[in-house]
């Protein structure tokens, strides 16, 4: 059974035609990226899947269970860390454990023993202003990780770093998700990121989005890696069809 | 270079506070104005210990009027400014009759006050409260309403329902535009409760200034002006020390930048 069934969703938004006609599946323990250029409504879909918006068309299935327009059920990173500023990081990861009825002292314990593995060892005293933006992006991790570790939605998590914070990231991410193993969508518009994180990459028009291509790059050598890029940008630098 | 000038900035102003009580003094004594017109800070502080325990039995029924009155009006701006952010509808029915509201000169509405609610503290401490109210609520709204959505969405998608929110995201998040409200209310507190008793009254601040002035006493006038103006100030600075114990993670950052220095 998919973890994440995304069939027939059409959106519209402020009279743009945003999505159209958008499925999707991604398994279990899968880590898939959507890829297409800013503004192409990739924000919007992930609204939509975890609960945020409804789809004007379509349903979104989690776990084979309908959860159309309702929250709760998937983890969702965004591009701004938004760790409250008033909190420690310690106290920031834990909300989600705190929301779901947690004892502080039990979330505590549970947040820590994934601090090392976050890189934030040492750090959980700190407030969010006083750390670097790889580690607060880190933060936000965790505080994903924590709400639901099995299906997480990244949405361009790394687009605000430097370049070579966003490198670093990248790797750890990926040795991260070798170890937990969750099911991930992650969306961006960085064709490299998506190739070296991703079992799987759904390339999206701009709007209204549709699916253009279905591509693989789990397993690959650099040099498949690099003619499938190149496929990627042809489709994405193509004249539109319609 | 950061830290001497951390030194000038408390030396500054009390340096042109003393030069111009100094110019003051001095300008009275060469023109020798009559004192019944104006007289010098000495005279005031004189005067202001001569009846230093007249003084101070007006200002504590002046001190207890302006405390009421705020302490209700804060709790007032809290609650209306919760349900106005709460219910979209509500706050935009309610918002322009609030402006509209600041627009009354509360000195034509006074004297109302004392043919409604008699001589009491009660017309004094509706003064307060309609002086004080406005800048709390008109700032703790617009600090509730300007959360950023992305926030709000994040703690949505978690699952938690618009009184946790309010708790874990908005209430923090709006606390130093509270605070900022909270300032500007108390620096008028107790210049609303003396144009209260200046009205009519029969004890306060504001009532003894009236008997003063009708005996050209000006000297008793200014004096009373200093009390209100020390009080007004100290009320800010408790504010202000309320603002960084309560806000520790702000207190946190001012350190941290200094530490970046």
């Amino acid at each position: 059974m998919a973890a994440i069934k995304v069939t027939g969703v059409s959106k519209t938004l402020e009279g743009l035609k945003t999505l159209d006609n958008i499925s999707l599946a991604v398994e279990c323990r899968e880590f898939r990226a959507i890829l297409g250029p800013s503004g192409c409504g990739k924000s919007t879909l992930l609204n939509i899947i975890a609960g945020l918006l409804k789809p004007d068309q379509g349903r979104i299935e989690l776990g084979g269970v309908d959860w159309t327009g309702r929250t709760g059920r998937v983890s969702y990173m965004q591009q701004k860390d938004l760790l409250l500023p008033w909190k420690n990081i310690l106290d920031n990861v834990c909300i989600p454990l705190l929301l779901r009825g947690v004892s502080r002292k039990e979330a505590h314990g549970t947040a820590r023993t994934y601090l090392p593995d976050f890189g934030l060892d040492g750090f959980e005293a700190y407030y969010p202003r006083q750390l670097s933006g790889g580690m607060r992006q880190r933060a936000a991790l965790l505080r994903t990780y924590l709400f639901t570790s099995d299906i997480m939605l990244l949405d361009e998590p790394f687009a605000t770093l430097d370049a070579i914070t966003r490198g670093k990231m990248q790797v750890w991410l990926k040795e991260l998700c070798a170890k937990y193993k969750p099911t991930v969508i992650l969306v961006t518009h960085d064709i490299e990121e998506a190739l070296l994180l991703a079992d799987t990459i759904y390339v999206l028009s701009s709007r209204p989005a549709r699916v253009l291509l279905q591509a693989e790059p789990a397993g690959v050598t650099a040099a498949i890696n690099n003619q499938l890029k190149q496929e990627i940008l042809a489709v994405l630098e193509a004249p539109s069809t319609r | 270079m950061k830290r001497s000038g951390s030194i000038a900035s408390k030396i500054v102003p009390w340096t042109a506070l003393a030069a111009l009580l100094v110019i003051w003094e001095a300008a009275v004594r060469l023109t020798q104005v009559p004192v019944y017109i104006l007289p010098g800070p000495v005279q005031i502080l004189s005067t202001l210990g001569a009846s230093w325990d007249l003084f101070m039995s007006h200002t504590g029924v002046t001190l207890l009027e302006a405390v009421t009155g705020f302490a209700l009006a804060v709790a007032v701006a809290f609650m209306v400014a919760f349900v106005l952010n709460q219910v979209y509808w509500l706050n935009q029915a309610l918002m322009p009759l609030l402006v509209a509201s600041q627009t009354i000169p509360i000195i034509t509405l006074a004297p109302l006050f004392l043919i409604w609610f008699g001589w009491g503290m009660l017309p004094k401490v509706l003064v307060v409260i309609l002086v004080c109210f406005f800048p709390v609520v008109i700032n703790l709204l617009n600090a509730f309403n300007s959360v950023d959505t992305d926030l709000i969405n994040l703690f949505r998608s978690m699952g938690a329902g618009r009184l946790a929110i309010f708790r874990m995201v908005k209430l923090p998040s709006a606390l130093p535009g509270f605070f900022a409200g909270l300032k500007i209310s108390a620096s008028y507190a107790i210049m609303a409760a003396v144009i209260g008793e200046w009205l009519g009254a029969q004890q306060g601040l504001g009532y003894y200034m009236t008997i003063a002035q009708k005996s050209f006493r000006v000297d008793r006038v200014l004096a009373a002006v200093m009390i209100i103006t020390a009080l007004s100030l100290l009320w800010v600075k408790l504010i202000e020390w309320l603002e960084t114990h309560t806000m520790p993670w702000a207190a946190h950052e001012r350190k941290w930048e200094l530490d970046q220095l």
